[in-house]
């Protein structure tokens, strides 16, 4: 995205742009979602990473063994060194399964999944393909997580799954969160929970887990609470890249602090960092690395004129919540605002409503694996859909 | 909005977090704590010290850096603090509910 951005705004003459991915196939994440419940097949998410990276830039697919800040220059995991002028660190967060006591013990991919993965989520339609039902327990381990509204996206889908197959009564399920409520925002938790209730899905709040029991199959938590499953799909602790570790350049969870506004690095001066990799107070979701990415180019092109970096992130996100029977609501939010109800992207006529269940969110969700893939990446931007959240519309109170 | 806390008048957000930590003081924590069915011991104190340094450090409070402090683990936080023990624990130290939760 950022080359993207940056190849057509930078005198060509006096720079290259260097990626560096040790990857050769770039993965459509949200669509892990989907996996599952046989809604996407493994190629509608998968693509070539070559196919997004313009000609005059180069691909280096290569591991990198650690990035010295101090000197300029990345170390090659093969020996070979690559100096640099400005650095965009973009490495994303991870799972870390292994954070939490028995998570990847002997269910791991059997009875206890992710779907954060490509491969926990294939294994995770495998096993629910021929599942005869029981506790179903979805949880998340601990904040911040990719998406934060993704497990509940998937609590919604499996209710409506389990329908189809005509087995709902079959399945109990049980949301279990270590928020006070369903998300982090006090309006739109009112608007899930409600969600929640109506599809008969159970929610515990302020589970902090301390280990997956696997002779018992129950989840417990430090005040000793226990949830038994028979299958329990989990967001795992989330992690920056072990990079950022071997580098020095990460907090206790490998996330780069960098400043929320400009998304220089606090550190050094020509390190920016985009996405999910960054410390900053937004929302891990897709749509912020996108919005960045156009406050970023603008910074950066500051940067090498030796100007102030003049352009301001504002933690603008803006997500898709799928709700099941191809419904979907929609929340738009930053630092700031918390997601409310009105019309976007258009003030007072929509045509999608915002904190509200509908069919055209539903469309808006599935043509966004459309946009993504022929917009995001290639840096175009959204129509009607700035960098910075808009006010208009929205009901504040 | 304005409450009473130990006699002193203090400035408060809807869910009962102090705005202005300048306002408060031991007696409201014990105040706040008793709210919470909590009696204060030396243990409890050095856990809200910790969490009142690292907020005047502008540091970002979560549970994990709480359980890698050296002042408890998370299981001593956990039983010193036991219903959302982050959430209580500030409230009771008169900083901000954390916002790690995005």
């Amino acid at each position: 995205m950022m080359a993207n951005h940056l190849h057509h705004k930078l005198n060509r003459k006096e720079w290259t742009i260097d990626i560096v991915d040790e990857r050769t196939e770039h993965h459509y994440q949200p669509g892990y979602l989907f996996l599952p419940f046989d809604i996407y097949k493994p190629e509608d998410i998968i693509k070539s990473i070559k196919d997004f990276i313009p000609s005059d830039v180069n691909l280096i697919t290569k591991k990198i063994d650690r990035i010295v800040a101090d000197e300029n220059y990345i170390q090659m995991a093969g020996g070979d060194q690559l100096h640099y002028d400005v650095l965009i660190i973009a490495t994303g967060a991870k799972i870390a399964p292994e954070e939490t006591e028995g998570m990847s013990g002997e269910h791991w991919h059997q009875s206890v999944f992710d779907f954060y993965t490509f491969e926990g989520a294939l294994a995770l339609r495998n096993k629910l393909r021929d599942w005869k039902g029981g506790n179903l327990v979805i949880h998340i381990t601990e904040m911040p997580i990719k998406c934060p509204v993704a497990p509940l996206e998937f609590a919604f889908l499996a209710d409506s799954y389990f329908q189809h197959k005509k087995m709902r009564d079959k399945v109990n399920i049980t949301y279990v969160t270590p928020l006070s409520g369903a998300f982090t925002k006090p309006k739109s938790t009112a608007a899930l929970e409600h969600l929640l209730q109506e599809k008969n899905i159970a929610i515990e709040s302020d589970f902090a887990i301390a280990e997956v029991d696997n002779e018992n199959k129950t989840i417990v938590d430090y005040g000793g609470k226990a949830i038994p499953f028979d299958l329990l799909v989990t967001v795992p602790t989330n992690k920056g890249d072990e990079l950022m570790a071997r580098s020095g350049l990460g907090d206790d969870l490998n996330y780069v602090p960098t400043n929320k506004e400009t998304l220089q690095s606090k550190a050094h001066a020509n390190i920016f960092v985009i996405g999910d990799a960054t410390n900053i107070p937004a929302s891990k979701a897709g749509s912020v690395a996108h919005f960045e990415a156009e406050i970023l180019t603008e910074n950066i092109l500051h940067f090498i004129k030796n100007e102030s970096l003049a352009a301001s992130f504002d933690g603008h996100a803006n997500c898709f919540i799928e709700t099941g029977d191809s419904k979907a609501l929609l929340i738009d939010f930053n630092y700031t605002h918390e997601p409310v109800s009105g019309k976007f992207p258009f003030a007072g006529i929509g045509p999608l409503g915002l904190l509200k269940e509908s069919r055209m969110n539903h469309w808006g969700k599935l043509a966004f694996r459309w946009i993504y893939w022929n917009v995001l990446l290639k840096g175009t931007p959204i129509p009607f859909v700035s960098a910075h959240m808009s006010t208009a519309g929205k009901n504040f109170n | 909005m304005e409450k009473i806390i130990a006699q002193k008048t203090v400035q408060v957000n809807e869910e009962g977090y102090l705005t202005n930590f300048a306002e408060w003081n031991k007696e409201i924590g014990e105040e706040i704590a008793k709210e919470n069915n909590i009696a204060l011991s030396p243990k409890h104190w050095e856990v809200i010290n910790y969490i009142q340094n690292e907020f005047k450090n502008e540091v970002p409070l979560t549970i994990r850096k709480i359980g890698k402090s050296g002042v408890v683990d998370i299981k001593e936080f956990y039983a010193l603090f036991p219903v959302g023990p982050l959430k209580t624990a500030t409230k009771i130290a008169g900083i901000p509910k954390p916002a790690s939760c995005i």
